[in-house]
């Protein structure tokens, strides 16, 4: 718990880091690093979801809508127009403070976390194909909603957003984002997610509720995809239901597909390279002349992924010290076919990963003790 | 009477077809009981109905004096009935360890904040959950394999793997479905041993499934005898080998008499 704590103090602390660098680099490139951020909380949360229990959900952007639409209502209509002193005024002192978006951000996550539980409970008794389309119809349902609900802009969607959301905000939910998800998946409840996802009668027959834990698995990816919709909404300023389309979820997808499925780093990866790779491809438009290529060759990138490797860059590893000691040439005779074997499952379980090492870096009194 | 699991008239029907009618047995506490028959007889029809993976169509089950008939599999589970494959359905992707820790997942007692926060709760629970699961993996001697992931096991070890996942539920009474298949001389001489050691050392009820003869006869304390989804004879293994209707079902009907066993 303590060592929980201070993780958390050190991802806030690393947000803030960041936070202050990318308001010294280029605009541009630092509005990227931005939406990679965004990308992050969008993949691993999904992870949880399709990845981790195997559901193949195509409603993410859907989740996403509800917490952007959610937390921008709040922050919107708390403020006006002072026209004697020429500029906003907020209703609540907090909101001058730029921590006071928090409370409209959580309530966005756990309005899409409630629509998680509302949409979990009924699609629950269907699997794959089927689920994809229920889920890809929630998607449809809340956009649809949205665009003839004029309270919130309508189909216009909703402007003058305050700029709340910057590098801090962002980094320091992707980060508790990543480190409660790296928790839960070597937890008991990451074991029975990947238990349903590996065989679900097993899963039932050894005592998993794998009901009750479906529907956890949709509330909580579902709740870290609201907060990443209201840190979009405070970053874009202007949200409409187009932006949360059904190409969004796709989007968020093939992230996953491409990092590797089940792999949280994976979907890090995926997250960061699919936000990064088609503002790279500009130059290739530049230097060829020929606008609209940067399409072709990003397509075509993924259709190569998958043709040579399509498990995804991580496949379900993870991106571990250890993998990647097994990778380096010199140490393959002793360490690749023997390992497996000389492990022993001491060493297996407390084996970190490339994430957990950070937590090391703590004083060792730390250490196992709470 | 201390029967631990009671069935009566326990039938089951997919359509117009009935897989299993009239299933009565008896299962006392701490007994070796063996369910056999031909192919298609409908002995994993009646584990599906032990385990809730099929509501019967008919009938009662009754465990330790409690109806446990069209509970949800999750919920026999809990109430102590645990159970193998035919077909083994193992975790692949988690590790030896984590598949025998995710069968006591029923029983970890903490909530989902516990994990996240990573609390003294949940460290305390993840580490008794680990040494209960390495004690069991150590039991069924795969101890050593602890840290592979499930898929690397060979056939008889993923046979045992399960075992260990299903004793991880901590169940009072164990079902197994054909634990001996595909598994040679040796192989079947150590599972025979394992099982025994189950029920001796551990002091759980054994329901068994198996198709070598010499395994149940030289385990199981009682037998009953499937054909066709009806019981043809029930007893201890000395008469069920004599029983006229069971080597009829064995071995087709003919020239009664021409073969005194069952055994082949």
């Amino acid at each position: 718990m303590l060592r929980t704590l201070g993780i958390l103090a050190l991802i806030c602390a690393a947000a803030f880091g960041l936070h202050l660098v990318l308001d010294s680099i280029d605009a541009y490139w630092a509005r990227i690093a931005n939406l990679c951020g965004i990308s992050i909380l969008l993949a691993v949360s999904l992870n949880v979801i399709n990845g981790l229990c195997g559901q193949f959900s195509l409603g993410h952007a859907g989740f996403m809508a509800i917490g952007a639409y959610v937390s921008a209502f709040f922050t919107t209509t708390l403020r006006y127009f002072d026209d004697a002193a020429g500029q906003y005024v907020t209703v609540l002192p907090l909101l001058d403070q730029s921590w006071g978006f928090v409370p409209a951000l959580l309530l966005g996550g756990f309005a899409a976390a409630a629509a998680g539980l509302v949409i979990g409970i009924p699609t629950l008794r269907l699997r794959g194909d089927y689920l994809a389309i229920a889920t890809l119809g929630f998607g449809e349902i809340v956009t649809i909603m949205i665009t003839n609900f004029s309270k919130v802009g309508g189909a216009n969607g909703l402007s003058g957003i305050p700029a709340y959301s910057n590098g801090f905000w962002i980094f320091t939910f992707a980060g508790i984002c990543v480190l409660f998800t790296l928790h839960l998946q070597r937890s008991t409840f990451g074991r029975a997610l990947i238990a349903i996802r590996e065989n679900e009668l097993a899963a039932e027959v050894m005592g998993i509720r794998t009901a009750r834990i479906k529907i956890a698995a949709f509330v909580y990816g579902a709740f870290f995809a609201g907060i990443a919709g209201g840190l979009l909404g405070h970053f874009l300023q202007t949200i409409s239901p187009a932006t949360f389309g059904f190409m969004k979820s796709i989007e968020v997808i093939v992230m996953l597909v491409l990092g590797g499925l089940g792999s949280l780093t994976g979907a890090i990866i995926g997250a960061v390279t699919l936000t990064v790779l088609p503002e790279l491809l500009r130059d290739v438009e530049t230097s060829t002349g020929m606008p609209g290529i940067r399409m072709v060759v990003y397509s075509l990138v993924l259709i190569l992924l998958m043709l040579f490797r399509p498990q995804g860059i991580f496949g379900q590893r993870e991106l571990s010290l250890r993998l990647l000691r097994s990778l380096l040439p010199g140490r393959r005779k002793e360490g690749a076919p023997s390992a497996p074997a000389a492990f022993t499952a001491q060493q297996s379980v407390e084996a970190k990963t490339f994430f957990a090492r950070a937590p090391q870096t703590l004083p060792p009194q730390n250490e196992g003790k709470k | 009477m201390t029967a631990l699991l009671e069935t009566r008239d326990l039938a089951m029907r997919f359509g117009g077809l009935t897989a299993v009618e009239k299933f009565c047995c008896s299962i006392e506490k701490g007994e070796l009981f063996g369910l056999i028959g031909p192919n298609g007889a409908g002995k994993t029809t009646v584990f599906n109905m032990l385990t809730g993976v099929y509501k019967p169509s008919e009938g009662e089950i009754v465990l330790d004096g409690t109806p446990t008939t069209g509970l949800a599999p999750a919920d026999i589970s809990a109430r102590g009935v645990s159970r193998t494959f035919q077909n083994i359905r193992l975790f692949d992707e988690l590790s030896v360890l984590e598949n025998v820790m995710a069968g006591a997942h029923q029983h970890a007692k903490i909530n989902l904040l516990d994990a996240l926060l990573r609390t003294g709760r949940y460290r305390r629970e993840e580490e008794s959950q680990r040494e209960q699961a390495m004690r069991l993996l150590d039991f069924v001697g795969l101890g050593d394999r602890a840290g592979l992931p499930a898929r690397a096991l060979a056939y008889g070890h993923r046979r045992k793997l399960e075992i260990a996942r299903a004793l991880a539920t901590q169940p009072r009474l164990l079902c197994l479905d054909e634990p001996g298949a595909g598994m040679n001389h040796a192989e079947k001489l150590e599972l025979s041993a394992l099982i025994r050691r189950i029920r001796d050392e551990l002091g759980i009820t054994i329901l068994l499934i198996e198709h070598d003869m010499k395994l149940v006869m030289g385990l199981c304390e009682r037998i009953q005898v499937l054909d066709h989804g009806q019981t043809i004879c029930c007893g201890a293994p000395a008469e069920v080998q004599c029983n006229d209707a069971v080597i009829e079902a064995y071995l087709g009907a003919g020239e009664s008499g021409r073969k005194k066993t069952a055994d082949h």
